[in-house]
């Protein structure tokens, strides 16, 4: 299946993700009409955003770049026809160790990012969000887990997050809405490694329900998940947030791609959007403008909006739009077994241990890694093998243990530095827009979490009965670039997500964590999306907007 | 290589409740509609299908994977990754710029164009240009290895294992929709997986878990 040429979320309707061809009504706005809020961004800041905005009776405009997703007519089980879910723009990516894009970290189209993410959604270990002050590195957050705490169990509630009865790690938290999955293979080869080495493990909690909810049907191992989901168990925010904001009142503007955040004359304050859709420009009023297009495409659209008054980009006197972008790094330890794993079955991460999150002592580093269980599939995989220099025979002999492989990979820690950055490169792309140019390079203590996380995977590996190891370098989620803070010289955004130099700017994404933790990000994007549309509601109330 | 999954064929699943629509019609796709040359001249053509049939598995079952048409298609459309690793040139020019630099090193070193020399020697030639043991100046300022193990071996690596026969000899569960599975823990099957055979011939049997 190729992806939709033409946008689908015009003329009152948007498309029913739960109906083959289906619609459902849309409220839509003329663009002179000046809107309380633009979003820029579909994925999980900012369709969380606009549904609890809509919902909380604001007028929203939620544009997105990529298509309004039917699962049930758009994805496919095949890995190649999927990369139509990637951004694949130009970018440019440099620095001493580049970090891989397209697939690897980046979704276009309502639902973002999570329409071909894993499903893991943790919580922060509660004192990372003040790491400076408990743990001695990093920077503290402008927010307390006591903050984030009930907009925690709030986004795991509308997940239906499918997860253990007790999570083994950090404060009580209750049942999980929905009861934990079977765990597949390769995830009981992840839980006998950790019961030979002493440490616990636990099954994920997925954002992927394990009985029905509504119109989505129990998920059905069949491990397309990088590749979306065409059953709709998947609880992206495509199938959950842009869902419930359509149904609120908001607009979702599909295959409309936001060139410039327009401001005043003065500078003072934003007044909507410049956006191109079907080839021509646009643009949207607003009153309120919140960026987020995730930690590549934010900083860019906030420096490309630079005008006489901010020559350094919107929101940017503190220097810091695009700098401090973190990633988690990601290495993979792999072995060979004697039972089938078959590791393409279920989700692909079904058993965690956060045991590094938890543990101070013993380190010769600053930070923490979770790590889990994986399930690559076959192309996946073969391009993995091939990244490892295998080819011809070699490769052939290798992929033959695809059935009998398993491996781990950590979310480890990054730490946030000024010098990895996304700036603007002298090139445009097809919209004429110019294009985005990361650096990055791991510290030293980068480095020696990684190479500790490896050692301790393949002692469990091993313990489990793996042979025949091998380790790899990766990275997975982007993050930083437009950081929250409590002190304006330091930070693009304050707590509430909202811009330190013009009052009606925001940002709500990946792009405001200030450090990584060593968890994947989503669930925390949520939590803060939804606390943020709470404190607009709040400012609001006060006439304080 | 003695096939571990020799009865398998993900093929067989194609009316079954493994495959969808729209999945039928990728692979459709896929193995009947292949594509002709429109991106790559002759020249670079004939090199590429000379190198992938060194880099890419030969399929145990016969017949061929073809390669060059799909990467030709995706050229000529743009459909690529889209990012370049800086230094890079984009990727439509890197392909272009490779393929020739290769061509350079194998004149420079064997006098004979790349696809003429016996496969031994092929396989030496390419591991020396995967080291990026080659002469900068016929790469004119091109990474060599990045070009090697990030465009040209993912390039080819990406469009065999997409094929569902080289699926099929892996024992790849392959498309799986609206049916997933049921068994997935350690040595469970479902009667629509692959069936291993050992190396002695007899099928595996699936053995007691450890757990
Ligand atoms: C393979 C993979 C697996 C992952 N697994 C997990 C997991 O298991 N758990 C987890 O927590 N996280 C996971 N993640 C990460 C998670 O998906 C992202 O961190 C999260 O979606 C980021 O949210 P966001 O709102 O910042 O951006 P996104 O969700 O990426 O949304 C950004 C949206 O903005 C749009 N956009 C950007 N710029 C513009 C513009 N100028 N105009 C219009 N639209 C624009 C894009 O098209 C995109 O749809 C995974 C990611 C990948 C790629
Ligand atoms: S394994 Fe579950 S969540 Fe993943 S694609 Fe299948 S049904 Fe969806």
């Amino acid at each position: 299946m190729t992806a939709p040429t033409a946008p689908r979320a015009r003329d009152g309707r948007a498309p029913d993700v739960f109906t083959p061809d289906g619609w459902v009504p849309m409220r839509c706005h003329a663009d002179s009409e000046e809107v309380d809020f633009a979003i820029v961004g579909a994925g999980a800041g900012g369709a969380t955003l606009a549904a609890r905005l809509a919902e909380k009776g604001f007028s929203v405009v939620c544009f997105d770049a990529g298509p309004y997703w039917r699962p049930l007519d758009d994805f496919v089980s095949d890995e190649r026809a999927s990369e139509m879910l990637y951004w694949t723009d130009p970018r440019i990516t440099g620095g001493d160790d580049p970090i891989a894009l397209a697939g690897n970290n980046c979704g276009k189209g309502v639902g973002g990012s999570t329409v071909h993410f894993s499903m893991i959604s943790l919580r922060w270990r509660p004192e990372w969000f003040k790491a400076r002050t408990k743990l001695g590195y990093g920077v503290d957050w402008p927010v307390t887990y006591e903050q984030m705490e009930s907009y925690y169990a709030q986004a795991e509630q509308a997940l239906s997050v499918s997860g253990p009865v007790k999570y083994p790690w950090g404060p009580p938290r209750g049942p999980y809405p929905y009861r934990p999955h079977e765990v597949n293979a390769p995830g009981l080869i992840l839980a006998r490694g950790a019961e030979k080495l002493g440490v616990k493990w636990c099954a994920v909690p997925l954002a992927t329900v394990s009985a029905p909810r509504g119109k989505s049907p129990p998920c059905v191992y069949r491990g397309w998940c990088h590749y979306g989901c065409s059953t709709n168990a998947k609880q992206s925010a495509l199938v959950v947030w842009a869902t419930r904001a359509v149904a609120a009142g908001a607009e979702i503007r599909d295959m409309a791609m936001v060139g410039q955040v327009e401001t005043n004359t003065d500078g003072t304050r934003v007044t909507g959007v410049r956006f191109q859709r079907e080839g021509e420009w646009r643009v949207q009023k607003a009153r309120n403008v919140v960026v987020a297009g995730y930690a590549i495409e934010t900083p860019r659209l906030l420096l490309n909006s630079a005008t006489s008054r901010h020559p350094d980009g919107l929101a940017n006197s503190s220097g810091c739009v695009g700098a401090y972008l973190t990633t988690h790094a990601g290495p993979g330890v792999w072995a060979t077994f004697d039972e089938d794993i078959r590791w393409n079955k279920g989700p692909p991460n079904m058993a965690v241990t956060e045991h590094w999150n938890y543990t101070d002592e013993g380190k010769d580093f600053h930070g923490g890694y979770a790590f889990m269980s994986q399930g690559p599939l076959a192309r996946e995989w073969g391009q993995t093998l091939a990244g490892r220099g295998l080819w011809g025979a070699e490769l052939q002999r290798e992929m033959a243990k695809y059935n009998h492989t398993a491996g781990f990979v950590p979310v480890a820690e990054v730490e946030p530095r000024a010098c990895n950055t996304v700036t603007l490169a002298d090139e445009v792309d097809p919209y004429g827009l110019k294009i985005p140019k990361l650096s990055f390079s791991y510290s030293d203590n980068d480095r020696r979490l990684q190479a500790h996380s490896k050692r301790f995977m393949g002692q469990m590996l091993e313990a489990a009965g793996g042979y025949d190891l091998w380790d790899n370098d990766d990275t997975s989620h982007l993050m930083g670039t437009c950081r929250m803070g409590d002190d304006p010289k330091t930070s693009v955004v304050n707590a509430d997500g909202r811009s330190w130099d013009i009052p009606n700017l925001w940002v709500c994404d990946g792009s405001l964590f200030a450090t990584t933790g060593a968890v994947n990000p989503s669930l925390t994007i949520q939590a803060l999306a939804l606390r943020i549309a709470d404190r607009i509601e709040a400012l609001a109330r006060r006439g304080e907007l | 290589m003695t096939e571990r999954y020799p009865d398998y064929d993900i093929l067989d699943k194609w009316s079954s409740v493994s495959f969808d629509d729209k999945t039928r019609a990728v692979l459709t796709q896929r193995l009947h509609a292949v594509p002709g040359r429109r991106f790559f001249t002759q020249t670079e053509w004939d090199l590429l299908e000379a190198l992938s049939s060194r880099l890419a598995p030969t399929p145990e079952r016969g017949g061929s994977i073809p390669i060059t048409p799909w990467i030709d298609k995706e050229l000529f459309e743009g459909d690529t990754e889209g990012f370049r690793i800086e230094g890079m040139p984009p990727t439509l020019e890197a392909w272009r710029k490779g393929l020739a630099a290769i061509e350079a090193e194998a004149k420079a070193a064997y006098v004979r164009p790349f696809a003429e020399l016996d496969s031994e020697t092929q396989d030496i030639f390419l591991k020396r240009i995967q080291k990026g043991e080659v002469d900068p100046a016929l790469w004119r300022g091109m990474d060599a290895k990045r070009f090697f193990g990030d465009i040209l071996l993912k390039g080819v690596v990406g469009v065999y294992y997409a094929h569902p026969q080289a699926q099929s000899e892996m024992g790849f569960g392959g498309p799986a929709s609206p049916r997933g599975y049921v068994r997935i823990g350690l040595n469970e099957h479902d009667p629509w997986e692959a069936r291993e055979v050992r190396a002695d011939g007899k099928p595996r049997r699936s053995g007691k878990t450890q757990r």
